[in-house]
Parts: C-alpha cells; structure tokens; sequence
C-alpha cells in the first residue's frame, strides 16, 4: 500500500472526491449565494440605506486595512505572527488621547496664527496627532523588537509567537494600570468637531437638530479623514516597497535572508524598520479608530486585532494589497452582516466566510503558493 | 371624654403590665444594620449606614416604635458572603436582634437571607437586585425577607409608562443579547410599551466589545423611531449616542440605572432620559426634607441612592413593627406584606415576591448635569 501524504495531484474524480476541498467549495457559494440574497433583496428595497451600509463598511475597512498591513508585514519579513500588534494600535490611541485631552496638541497651529481658518488649523493639528501617535507606535515597536523577538530570532518559531502573546498582555496589563492608562473606560475628545452632510441630489450639510430627509446617504468629516489617512497612507507604503531602496531591501529579507545578508544588506536594520512602518500604520489607524468610536480603553486593541488579523490572513498573509482587500472584505461581511441578515451572527458570518475561503485557497486570496525555505 | 380616658389608662396599664410579665423585660427594639464599611464598596456601605441611623433617630426623637426606643446595632459586612454571614450571627444569636437592615450587595445579602428565613428574623435589604434575595431556590418567597429597591427589569416597565406619557408611539430597542440586566430591561420595556400601545419599529442586539454601532444606527435613522431604548452601561451608551449624532439621529435616546455614572459622556448623551431610584431633585416635600434633614445631619452631604434607600428600607421595618404591634419578626414580617408606605422612593407596597411596587425618578441629560424630570409609577 501507498502511503499518500496528500502531496501528489489527485488524478481520478473519486481521489479528489476523497480530498473533499470540494465541501469547502460548495459550502462558500452557499454562502455567498445566501448572503448575496439576502443583502439583495432589501437593497433593492431601500438603496440609499444600502448606500450607507456599505460606507459605514469601508470606514470600518479602512481602519482594519491599517492594522493589518502591519501584521502581513511583519509575517512576510520574519514569519513572525505579531500578536502585540492589536496593542500598538491601543498605544497609538491612548498618545493621541493625552495629546489632544492634556497637551491640547490639535490646537497648536491655532493657537500659534490665529489668523487661520479653524478648519484649516484644526486639519493640520488632527495631521500632527496622527504623526504623533505614528512616531511613538514605531519607537515602540522597535523597542519590542529589540527586546522580545531579536534574541529569539534562531529559536523555534513556536517561542516567539508565545513572546508575541506575552509582549501583548504586558502592553495590555502595563495600560491598565492607574498611573498608566487606567483599567476605565474614557471618552475620547474629537480633534475637531463633527460635521455631517448628506447626499440627495447634492451635497447639503446637515445642521445639528434637523431631520435628515428620507432616501439621503450621509457622510462625516471623520469618514473623510479616515478614508483619506488611509488610502494616503496605503499610497505612501506601496511607494516605499516597490520604488525605494529599502523597500527593495525589505523584499529581499523577505525572500531570502541568508542571501540577502551575503548581498550586504543589513537584514536586523531591515526588520527593525518593517516593524516600525507596520506599527507606525496600526498608530495611525487607532487615532482613526479612537476618532471613530469615542471611548478607549485598555483592552480596545484586542477584537480590532484579531479581525485584522483575519483579514490579513483571509487577503493572503505576507501579501500587501492581500492585506488591503481582506481588510475591504471583512469590513464589508461585518457591516452588511449586521445589517441585513443578524447582528449577533455577525462575527460568526465574518469567520465562516474566513474558514471557508482558506478551505478553498489555503493561502488566502491573493497569497503565493510558497514553499517552506530551508 | 372619660371613658377614654380610662381606656387609654388601662391601656398603658396593660402595656406595663405586659411588659413586667416577660421574663426580660424589653426596653428597647434592636435593630442590626448590616452595611459593607469595608471591602469593595466601602462608600456604599457609609452611606447606607448613614441613611438608616437617620431614619432610626428620627423614629426615637418622635417617642421610638411600641413606646420603646430603638437600639441600633451596626456591623460590617464588606459585601463579601464570609464576613456577612459572621455579622449575621452575631447579631441574632448574641445581640438577640429580631430585625436586620441589609446587605448592599445581593452576594452578600443571599447568605445572610438564609440565616434570616432559619432564625426567623425579618431582613430587608435596602439596594440588592438579585431575585434570590427574597427567593428560595424552589421559587416561593422566602417569608421573612424583603427589599426596597425595585429589581432590575422593573425600571423597563416605568421607562415604557413615561414614553407613553411623552407621547411617544414608536420605540426601537437596542440590547446586549449577553448581559442579563441590559435584556431584562429591553424585555420589560418591550412587554409593557407594546402593552400600552406603543408599537415597536425595531429590535437589534449587539455584544459587550463592540465599538461600531453604525449598521445599527443606520436601521434606526431609517425607521424613524419616536425614541430608543438602550438600557445599557455608561460605557457603550458614550458610544452609540456619540455615533448616533454622526447620522443626524435626533430623537431621544432611553435607559436604566447604568447610566448612572460620573464618566456618562453628557455631551454625547444630551436629550437622552433615564430611570433611576431616587433623585436628590426629586420636587416632592418627602424627598426636599429628607435632602435637608440629611444635609444637617451630616455636615452638608448630598444623600445618593443607598442613602434614601437605607433609609426608606429602615422606616419601612419600623412602620411595619408599629402596624404589627408587638416586638415580634413574625407578625412583623406579615404587617409588612400588606403595609403601604409614604417613602423617600417613592409609595411602597410589596408584590408576592417580596419586592416593591413603587415609581421611579426618570431623569434628563443636559450638557452640563443631570436633571430630575419626573417620578413615574408603571
């Protein structure tokens, strides 16, 4: 008898009815089908509500998009799943907190020239926040580095997720503290006042107090800036992997270390700056998450984490824009989800969607089919 | 004229002369106050302490209860089973007490139960909630204990009679599927609201760590609600109605007890009402000399919820020994059953379980405080 370990292609229809990737197949266009159906058939109803469903959507997708390229980042250079990460992303949150509730830095700009418009003045001070929290989480995270994952860098790759998940709690636990974070939950002040407007035939701005006429699609000024953040943001490290030197050096650690390192690249530099441009990602996107949904606390960083995580995975773990659609894609299945088929389920939705689309694609949407290396 | 005289003098005659019969002569009703001084909540425990002394020296400035004064006897029980039950003994088998006012806390206040029902001493806890306070694990009452706060689900019904009072014919009902209160809150508002007319126009629950509330908030903008109900903790209701002023949701927001904290985002919640046991706004004369009294007793403090209930809860077991007529926790305990009572809280008669029937303060949101609105009974 053959010992088949499930490494050669399945030749006959029964072998690869055995293999039963098919179940896994049939049970995600079952799925989809339903979800396609039920989301459907009340969108036609009420597009408008559609319209606004799949932009509170996105705006949620942006935010895990800023999470999770930092955990595919990571994951590509060091094959290291950086569990700490969801708590970078609270850091970044609480700086910009304490930037703005006791440092009043949003303010700087207006209080220097006066002169200014405050919309204007407020835009560069929410600018400057955000750069904040971006260098902070990166300092951070280097410091990690340096501390919890470098010295394991030879171990078995088991120690260092086991570190990641420690790094975590300690960052969670150190948060909680009094004279830290605090273990309560805090009202976060909003850099800059809400303004909405509504989309009906044009673009009128809405006046605190009115009624929002029926069939109208509404946005905010924080969904702009998020969407703005992050696609600026997205932009910006496309730009640095595919167009600059280290960029260029990060691909080739990624690929091949030993080589990489034979070439003269300095590889621990390398991945000290990939951990600080993914952190520097996951603080910017917990001031937007922070100005989003105004109330931090220490522990905010775990759920968003974990779904980010998801979406890196779901994109293809290791892959940049793989990160970027998962994060649309789980955004999307959460919101519309809840919206149209149950909020409660709407978590159980999400990760059926993940299981069965690994199911399918082991290596997630957009990833490489890759070998082990040595 | 005369013979009433002499009924009212063969009465005090009767009165000594049982009271020289006994084999101890009763010179004082004793009263134990069970209150967590240390522990957790050690300021809950003050104020309730404080409240139940008050009511206790007002009843011996006005000539005491049966004609004797009455001796209070104050233990700390730090909300915690152990030393709860400790205090319990105590004060039944060496002080004799035939009355406990206590616990705060339900965790502590069940064990100390079971003491009350086996030794046959009436307790009344002032503020705990749970249902096993005054239930046995069969479901029948347990005869000697009662409360005088209201149990949870009971706010969702008085938010259901001031929405209907407001006018309001529409609701949509947020809830935390995975938290007992917040659904027993939601149930009980749903159940009377469609009772009394109102007609519900959506119902979607959500789960402790969920921060994005905007699909939710998308349905609600588009059914168009009078008002909604989240009878949730401080903490999530920051962050829906926060997220609800970004959909130009302007119709105001309802909920209980757990919005009631110093770190409520008032701003986020301005317009919003919520139910509650006592306010010190209340406008009704009980409540202003009670706030006054207090304050003169107490250097100027403010008497909060465990104040005023410690304090009904103590006059609610002294007027029911007055009706009883005699120092003794059985008949006290069915002169209780059927007693109604002019409280701080609110007028308190007992259901079957033992708990209150009684109104509670709904109270408004604004910018800058909280304002007392109205006292609704359901």
């Amino acid at each position: 008898m053959q010992t088949n370990l499930g490494q050669a292609a399945p030749r006959t229809f029964s072998e690869r009815m055995l293999r039963g990737r098919w179940i896994g197949k049939v049970m995600l266009v079952a799925l989809l089908a339903y979800a396609a159906w039920a989301v459907g058939r009340q969108a036609v109803q009420a597009p408008a509500l559609f319209m606004e469903q799949v932009k509170n959507g996105l705006q949620l997708g942006f935010v895990y998009a800023m999470i999770a390229l930092g955990y595919t980042m990571v994951y590509g250079i060091v094959r290291l799943i950086n569990f700490a990460h969801g708590d970078v992303f609270m850091v970044g949150a609480f700086v910009s907190y304490f930037a703005i509730s006791r440092v009043n830095l949003h303010l700087w700009l207006a209080s220097l020239m006066p002169g200014l418009p405050e919309g204007l003045s407020l835009l560069v001070g929410t600018v400057t926040v955000i750069l904040l929290a971006m260098v902070t989480c990166a300092f951070l995270a280097v410091v990690i580095e340096r501390v919890a994952y470098k010295p394991l860098r030879t171990a078995p790759r088991i120690s260092a997720l086991i570190t990641a998940i420690g790094v975590s709690f300690f960052l969670e636990y150190f948060g909680a503290l009094d004279f830290v974070f605090s273990p309560d939950f805090i009202t976060y002040q909003r850099p800059f006042p809400v303004q909405v407007w509504y989309i009906k035939g044009g673009i009128h701005p809405l006046v605190p107090g009115s009624e929002v006429p029926a069939g109208s699609v509404l946005f905010s000024n924080i969904f702009i800036i998020i969407a703005l953040t992050s696609i600026f943001l997205l932009i910006g490290l496309n730009f640095i992997v595919r167009r600059t030197k280290v960029g260029r050096a990060m691909r080739a650690v990624a690929y091949d270390k030993p080589t990489a390192r034979l070439m003269g690249i300095n590889v621990d530099g390398i991945i000290s700056i990939t951990f600080a441009i993914g952190a520097a990602l996951a603080g910017a996107g917990g001031v937007l998450y922070a100005i989003a949904f105004p109330s931090i606390v220490f522990w905010m960083g775990i759920i968003p984490g974990l779904k980010a995580f998801v979406a890196a995975v779901l994109g293809g773990i290791g892959s940049i824009p793989g990160a970027f659609l998962g994060a649309m894609i789980m955004g999307q299945a959460e919101t519309l989800s809840a919206a149209y088929i149950s909020t409660p389920m709407r978590d159980a939705i999400a990760f059926a969607i993940l299981i069965l689309v690994l199911l399918v694609r082991p290596t997630g949407i957009l990833g490489e089919t890759e070998r082990e290396k040595a | 004229m005369k013979t009433r005289h002499v009924v009212s003098v063969l009465f005090v005659l009767a009165l000594l002369l049982s009271a020289c019969g006994g084999a101890k002569p009763a010179t004082t009703v004793k009263v134990a106050i069970l209150a967590p001084l240390s522990g957790p909540v050690p300021t809950f425990g003050v104020s309730t302490r404080d409240g139940a002394l008050m009511a206790i020296d007002e009843w011996n400035a006005k000539g005491g209860v049966l004609g004797m004064q009455i001796e209070a006897i104050v233990e700390d029980s730090q909300c915690t089973p152990d030393p709860a039950v400790a205090a319990a003994n105590k004060v039944v088998d060496t002080d004799k007490v035939h009355y406990i006012v206590g616990e705060v806390c339900s965790k502590a206040s069940i064990p100390i139960s079971e003491i009350a029902e086996a030794k046959k001493v009436v307790q009344i806890s002032p503020t705990s909630t749970n249902a096993n306070v005054t239930l046995n694990a069969d479901g029948t009452t347990k005869k000697y204990v009662f409360r005088a706060c209201f149990i949870d689900p009971f706010q969702g019904a008085v938010a259901a009679a001031f929405a209907v009072k407001q006018g309001y014919k529409t609701a949509f009902v947020m809830y935390d599927q995975g938290n007992d209160y917040v659904r027993g809150l939601a149930e009980a508002f749903e159940g009377a609201f469609t009772a009394s007319g109102g007609s519900l126009v959506g119902k979607e629950s959500y789960t402790a760590t969920d921060t994005d509330f905007s699909a939710i908030l998308a349905k609600v903008a588009d059914a168009k609600p009078d008002m909604v109900y989240l009878p949730d903790y401080y903490n999530i209701v920051n962050l829906v109605m926060a997220q609800a002023k970004e959909k130009g949701i302007t119709m105001p927001f309802m909920g209980g007890d757990g919005w009631d904290s110093a770190d409520l985002n008032k701003v986020a919640a301005t317009g919003g009402f919520y139910t509650n046991h006592y306010s010190e706004q209340d406008t009704r004369p009980i409540v202003a000399a009670f706030v006054s009294g207090y304050g003169a007793k107490y250097a100027g403090a403010v008497p909060d919820a465990l104040a005023a209930l410690a304090y009904d809860a103590t006059n609610l077991l002294l007027a029911a020994i007055e009706k009883a007529g005699a120092d003794d926790a059985t008949k006290v305990a069915a002169a209780m059953e059927a007693l109604s009572y002019d409280a701080v809280s609110g007028t308190i008669t007992f259901d079957a379980q033992h708990n209150p029937i009684k109104a509670a303060v709904v109270l408004e949101v604004t910018a800058d405080k909280i304002v007392w609105v109205d006292t609704v009974a359901p």
